[in-house]
């Protein structure tokens, strides 16, 4: 570990905590339909908006009314989307001349990209056209995304409301999140990418003879583009298959602390946003503290573990010191540009956050290394997690938190002032455990049976560690994996000419999915609507104070121990054996 | 429920023309224009040929070249895909073995004494994406030994032409530094000819 590295860390963190607050103020003015600075070039296209999709903007949604339009949107475009991807071969801009993809494995990416999972069982520029990435997957990476955030703003409204049962209206909030965060962002965000040399173009690859003679065939197409908001929207789906590995998708060091930067831009501004909303700052800055504590410790953990090395390497005898010219460490599955810092990083906030973009490969890294991202998505991706998503999903800990400690002095829990009872405690439940449970039993399945076998690649607990980590990864939307792991199989490549999935994995992993993003979105609705009407008792002396260093504490534990207790077992089959012995399977 | 349909199908259509076409092809519109180079691949030309990309690794051999980092995929630029062995593999420690004995034989004749502790690890192991356009500083230096003896340069200028021919960190502090291969063989060999 060098002082370079810990001051790449330091540099991160800073940045990112300057602009959370800034960011996070003027999300919360977008959400209260307030005027911003962008709002003499967007509120006339945000009422074409509203006309074309023949809305009233103006009209209230209580939690259900909201519910019912989320999931009727979603189920559409899940439909649109299949259908996209199972014509492929008829659109536009297929310049490779690709066929349309196999129904299970459509059936996966379709599931994964409206679940904001953005998982690959696909390959990016070895089946798909420029018109699906284009029309079909980086559209679903905006409006996944902002499924996620128009919740959460409904849902932060339930928490402040004072009396009335309306949480907003799920058009208004959807167009105000797209047009007025994530496509300026986005711009911009291309703009730095393709200064520094990621591809945009609609030409077809490229073939020539290298300086030695050999031949060589560039992928090219308009990624740029794509890459900016698959990192905003902590979506990760790769436009090359390798992902943020690929140069043309990240080629600089700049580029990638820009990449790795914009995975929690909005994740963690969404707590500076969450605290404006209920009127005060320091609930915002609590949950920000919680979540930032539990990163820094990942992104220690798994550099450290890099450093040192992987035992395949001392077996080998490769170095693993770091010394003038090199960074040392387990190179395997890194890129140079980015190092043992850079990489290690990234893997600790791509799962952090579920975002699941890497720019490393997950399956070599060490026991150690490979477990941060494992425990990162167990903790139900509340480390700022999806954007909207992970926040309503930490405000369903935050509830659980109280709970507990209600339960230890013996007062009737409150929150923001709002007494928790019953009902609420019963959805947090289903909220915070569904997810667990589901990555538990699907993880199971896969590998009591025999149709969970094919997906495998590495032998011994490796193997074991790719299937927990896929149904994690799944389970909680994030979409990185030990990539060794595959439900599609792509014999002559390229081009997806007598490819086939193994269906097995697709349909189970597919199904994990939705159910993974639509029944915490549910149950987060669901304990908005009941907050929403309560009364707000005024904050006394015996008042439990959530904006405070011990509050702090107190979620995190509550988080370590959920996470722990429930995943213990599994990670100790897996990445903990690999860890503790230097043996090879 | 109607309403709800229909705005859903509209919204569908809408926001697909708008950030599906309407973005990426207006983003096409202005790297055409104003990075022309980078938005289609950072392409390398000699004597008017296109030979690479500088943001992309390509297998080179023989003793005249600098070698690119070890390869799964063939140095593939539209197939990609990791190695993916974990950490406890055996197979990853062979091929660890036969990449460190490669690199050992083909460099101990122009740096004797070459012990594998000083061969540093991205010599050996292979990067992510199969196509890594750099290698370490460390282990280009050693390399310099090779190239310039069979070259009959100077390995001062070989130094040199190595320090030229590396991308510094983003900003002074951001990633790591890297020595781009190709530039740096291009430069060679205009250097030799």
């Amino acid at each position: 570990m060098t002082f370079e590295g810990w001051l790449q860390i330091a540099i991160y963190l800073a940045v990112l905590t300057a602009l959370t607050p800034l960011l996070g103020g003027y999300m919360a003015r977008v959400y209260r339909g307030e005027r911003v600075f962008l709002s003499p070039v967007l509120d006339p296209l945000e009422r074409v908006t509203y006309r074309l999709l023949r809305v009233n903007p103006q009209a209230r949604q209580d939690w259900k009314g909201y519910a019912r339009t989320t999931l009727v949107f979603s189920l559409l475009f899940w439909i649109v989307l299949y259908v996209i991807l199972r014509t492929q071969g008829i659109h536009p801009f297929n310049p490779e001349g690709f066929d349309s993809g196999t129904w299970d494995v459509s059936f996966n990416t379709v599931s994964s990209f409206i679940s904001n999972t953005n998982w690959q069982f696909y390959g990016g520029e070895t089946t798909l056209s420029y018109f699906s990435q284009m029309a079909g997957l980086a559209v679903q990476n905006f409006v996944s995304a902002a499924v996620g955030m128009a919740v959460l703003a409904a849902v932060i409204r339930g928490f402040a409301s004072r009396g009335t049962a309306q949480l907003g209206n799920f058009w208004q909030d959807l167009t105000r999140t797209l047009l007025f965060i994530l496509l300026p962002l986005s711009i911009v965000g291309t703009l730095i990418l393709m200064s520094q040399g990621v591809v945009q173009t609609l030409a077809g690859s490229i073939t020539y003879t290298t300086a030695q003679g050999f031949d060589q065939t560039l992928a090219l197409g308009p990624a740029a583009s794509q890459i900016a908001i698959k990192q905003l929207g902590t979506n990760g789906g790769g436009f090359f298959n390798v992902n943020s590995a690929f140069p043309f998708e990240n080629p600089t060091g700049f580029s990638n602390f820009v990449e790795v930067l914009f995975i929690l831009l909005i994740p963690a501004a969404l707590t500076a946003t969450f605290g404006r909303m209920v009127g005060n700052r320091r609930q915002g800055w609590a949950l920000y503290a919680a979540m930032a504590v539990m990163l820094v410790v990942g992104i220690a953990v798994a550099y450290g573990a890099e450093q040192h090395g992987t035992p395949a390497q001392r077996d080998a005898q490769v170095a693993t010191a770091s010394a003038d010219g090199t960074t040392g460490g387990n190179l395997e599955g890194k890129e140079q540009r980015f190092g043992i810092t850079g990489s290690s990083m990234w893997a600790a906030i791509t799962t952090a956050a579920s975002n699941g973009s890497v720019n490393s490969a997950h399956d070599s890294y060490t026991g150690t290394g490979g477990a941060v991202p494992l425990v990162n998505m167990m903790t139900g991706e509340v480390i700022f997690g999806g954007v909207g998503s992970g926040l309503y999903g930490m405000l369903l800990f935050v509830l659980l938190a109280v709970f507990i400690a209600g339960l230890m002095v013996g007062r009737t829990p409150e929150y923001l002032g709002k007494k928790i009872e019953a009902r609420e405690v019963k959805f947090v439940l289903i909220g915070t455990l569904y997810t667990a449970l589901a990555v538990l039993v699907t993880t199971a399945i896969a590998i009591a049976t025999k149709w969970g076998a094919p997906s495998i690649y590495n032998p011994a607990p490796q193997g074991f560690s790719e299937t927990l980590y896929a149904y994690t990864s799944q389970g909680n939307n994030n979409g990185s994996a030990f990539a060794g792991y595959t439900g599609f199989v792509q014999p002559n490549a390229p081009g997806n000419v007598g490819a086939f999935g193994i269906t097995f994995a697709d349909l189970l992993g597919g199904v994990t999915m939705l159910a993974a993003r639509f029944v915490p979105l549910l149950a987060a609705l669901a304990v908005a609507g009941s907050l929403a009407t309560k009364r707000v008792s005024p904050a006394g002396a015996g008042t439990f104070r959530t904006d405070t260093p011990t509050f702090v504490a107190l979620l995190v534990f509550v988080i370590v121990i959920v996470a722990a207790l429930t995943f213990f077992p599994a990670l100790l089959l897996g990445p903990v054996v690999q860890a503790l012995t230097d043996q090879l399977f | 429920m109607r309403r709800e349909l229909i705005s859903s199908v509209l919204a569908i259509v809408v926001f697909t023309i708008l950030l599906g076409l309407a973005y990426p092809l207006v983003m096409t519109g202005v790297g055409q224009v104003v990075w022309p180079n980078k938005a289609d691949g950072s392409q390398v030309e000699r004597d008017g040929k296109v030979v690479g990309s500088r943001l992309i690794g390509q297998e080179f051999e023989g003793p005249r070249y600098f070698h690119s980092r070890p390869s799964v995929t063939g140095y593939s630029a539209n197939v990609t895909y990791f190695n993916n062995l974990g950490p406890n593999n055996n197979e990853l420690s062979d091929l660890f073995r036969d990449n460190l004995a490669g690199y050992l034989r083909r460099e101990r004749r122009y740096t004797p004494g070459l012990r594998p502790a000083d061969v540093p690890p991205d010599a050996v192991q292979t990067a992510a994406s199969g196509v890594d356009p750099h290698i370490s500083e460390a282990n280009a230096r050693i390399q310099a030994r090779r190239v310039a003896q069979v070259r009959g340069l100077s390995l001062d200028r070989v130094l040199e032409l190595v320090d030229e021919n590396t991308d510094g960190r983003g900003l002074g502090v951001l990633g790591e530094p890297g020595v781009n291969v190709l530039e740096l063989n291009l430069a060679i060999d205009a250097e030799a000819a």
